[in-house]
């Protein structure tokens, strides 16, 4: 599923070369919409040419269209593409220093590139005066950093936002679109170049389509966290099977001791019983708030393991197809559950489980008082049980997500 | 639309530019390869910022390792030009040249408004492009990372900063009327 691995498929070389190609057609696009010319963008502003705005909002909403086509049909996976984080204020702000620029200096960043390669010698000194903006905020930054974080929200999405699903949004965000065009047009009509030849009626086809493709993208809805287990199931059932995720206590407690891992564990118990008792460091968790837990998990770095337990392997069997299914990686169960983790830590002292992990889903042992982490066997010494034996199972795999976007 | 500073009596005139429903159209096809192959979208003033980062570490090494925003980018040993975006705007000059050579728009020129000189015209690209160059760090992307991109992808956030770009401009344009009528 896309998007792909591109250093793992063509190496280093192979897979900048797809960057450079990826530029080449983005440059190519904007010096054929004429944005390598300054009085033009410019235009914009004035009511005469309103190329800026039908350029950018046809990219938007036809990109918009394909992406959550290609989501909705599990061709491409949402969690693993770059959607810019919302610094609301801070991005506000630059937005408008950034509108202030547009106007006096005639290009944004990408458009003055193209300036450059076509010669003009107002993109060379725009391009300059970037770089020296760039500079000089790079110094200046520690000045602000405290604004410059604030009212982050994350990765934060127009149908998280506002409750309603991605389909009905690109419909709402397209309509939008074509009614600034159809206002651009009259704008145009009224202030423009009266020779202009005129629009083209195919883009009522355009139109049309576009919306046709959004009602369709309404029916065809988004995958859910169990629709893209069904995906890839018959992939990853023989990994539950073969039990190669399944990791045994005492390898957990290596992992809790391993100063080079970030290891997250999550407790998808009940509350109860997590008070009663709970491994040290491990969050409750409960199933159905294990999806807001994705894109902060896929965010973490690369030495991230993320171990799931409950009182046998239910449950952690559930959270784990889900957190798989989302393309988390690095994800294992503890072995037998909290239960098998008390048989081997708790009192009896065992080499291995009572149980296998499957039967009730109960927590066996009793507790006289909640005292949760604090019970003895909450954080067993780990040299007491060198001698324990157990198959390793934990193999670190390199995260798939994108880095960041172009603005890094 | 673009005054030549020594016109141009070449045989061969520019080629006219596509239709901006046409062009928007492949840049939507662009934007969203971009994604679907690499999962990143597109940008520019990050790769910017990576050269200015990468001539601050040349001459000032232990300046960067000292300050945290720039040690995320060419702390230690890391090269900050070693970086999918840089790529990606070296495609975008390539690109953008190849296209201006087709359409034969590539010649030495300014491109200003009939009432101002050269000289004006370039001071305001290079206090423009600063404004620019930190509103784009300052916003965390530009017109193409941000707005393009985020935009596609519906976050919050982008859509938020791409009104405020309009808004920017709309406010200031009728005070630097002078610069473009």
């Amino acid at each position: 599923m896309a998007p792909f691995p591109l250093e793992e498929l063509f190496g280093y070389i192979g897979a900048n070369f797809i960057y450079v190609l990826i530029g080449v057609a983005f440059g190519a696009v904007l010096e054929m919409a004429g944005f390598g010319s300054s009085p033009k963008l410019a235009a914009q502003f004035y009511f005469k040419e309103q190329t800026v705005l039908k350029v950018m909002f046809t990219g938007i909403i036809v990109a918009m269209t394909l992406i959550f086509w290609a989501t909705g049909l599990g061709w491409l996976d949402y969690n693993r593409v770059w959607v810019n984080p919302t610094y609301l204020w801070p991005g506000i702000v630059g937005g408008l220093i950034m509108g202030f620029g547009f106007i006096i200096g005639g290009y944004c960043p990408g458009t003055s590139l193209v300036a450059v390669s076509t010669l003009k010698v107002d993109g060379m000194f725009f391009t300059l005066g970037v770089l020296s903006g760039i500079f000089v905020f790079g110094e200046t930054v520690g000045n602000i950093e405290g604004f410059w974080n604030s009212s982050y929200m994350g990765r934060l999405t127009i149908p998280d936002w506002l409750g309603l699903s991605t389909g009905t949004v690109v419909l709402l965000i397209i309509l939008m679109a074509l009614f600034m065009f159809w206002g651009a047009e009259q704008l145009e009509r009224i202030f423009g170049d009266k020779k202009a030849p005129p629009a083209p009626k195919l883009r009522l086809v355009g139109a049309a389509a576009l919306c046709l493709a959004a009602v369709g993208l309404m029916g065809l809805g988004q995958p859910t966290s169990v629709d893209k287990w069904t995906q890839i199931a018959s992939q990853k059932e023989p990994l539950l099977a073969n039990r190669e995720v399944q990791i045994h206590p005492a390898e957990l407690l290596g992992l809790m001791t391993n100063d080079q891992l970030n290891l997250i564990m999550l407790d998808v118990r009940d509350e109860t019983d997590y008070n009663l008792f709970h491994v040290i460091d491990a969050r409750l968790t409960p199933l159905n708030q294990l999806d807001t837990l994705v894109q902060p998990l896929l965010h973490e770095s690369a030495n991230t393991v993320v171990v799931l337990m409950d009182n046998n392997e239910t449950r952690s069997t559930e959270a784990w197809k889900t957190l798989v299914a989302n393309s988390v990686p690095n994800v294992y169960i503890l072995e037998g559950g909290v239960n098998c983790w008390l048989d081997v830590f708790g009192h009896e002292k065992r080499q291995t489980c009572a149980t296998d992990g499957a039967g009730n889903d109960n927590l066996r042992y009793t507790f006289q008082a909640a005292l949760g982490a604090r019970q003895e066997a909450a954080e067993p010494e780990k040299k007491e049980y060198a001698n324990l034996k157990y198959t390793p199972k934990v193999k670190m795999q390199a995260k798939k997500v994108a880095k960041g976007g172009g603005c890094g | 639309m673009t005054v030549s500073v020594s016109p141009n009596k070449i045989s061969n005139e520019a080629k006219p530019y596509l239709n901006p429903y046409l062009a928007g159209g492949l840049l939507g096809v662009v934007l969203f390869l971009a994604f679907f192959i690499t999962g990143n979208g597109l940008g520019a003033s990050g790769g910017l910022n990576r050269i200015v980062v990468f001539f601050e570490d040349l001459i000032v090494p232990e300046h960067v390792d000292r300050v945290p925003y720039l040690i995320t980018l060419a702390g230690g040993n890391k090269n900050p030009l070693d970086d999918w975006i840089v790529f990606m705007i070296a495609g975008t000059l390539i690109g953008g040249f190849i296209s201006g050579l087709i359409h034969r728009r590539v010649r030495w020129e300014v491109g200003k408004g009939p009432q101002i000189s050269v000289r004006t015209r370039l001071l305001m690209a290079f206090i423009g492009g600063s404004l620019m160059g930190y509103g784009a760090r300052f916003a965390r992307g530009c017109t193409s990372g941000q707005a393009l991109s985020g935009g596609a992808t519906l976050s919050v956030g982008s859509w938020a900063f791409m009104f405020a770009v309009f808004g920017g401009g709309y406010a200031l344009a009728y005070f630097v009327r002078k610069l473009w009528n």
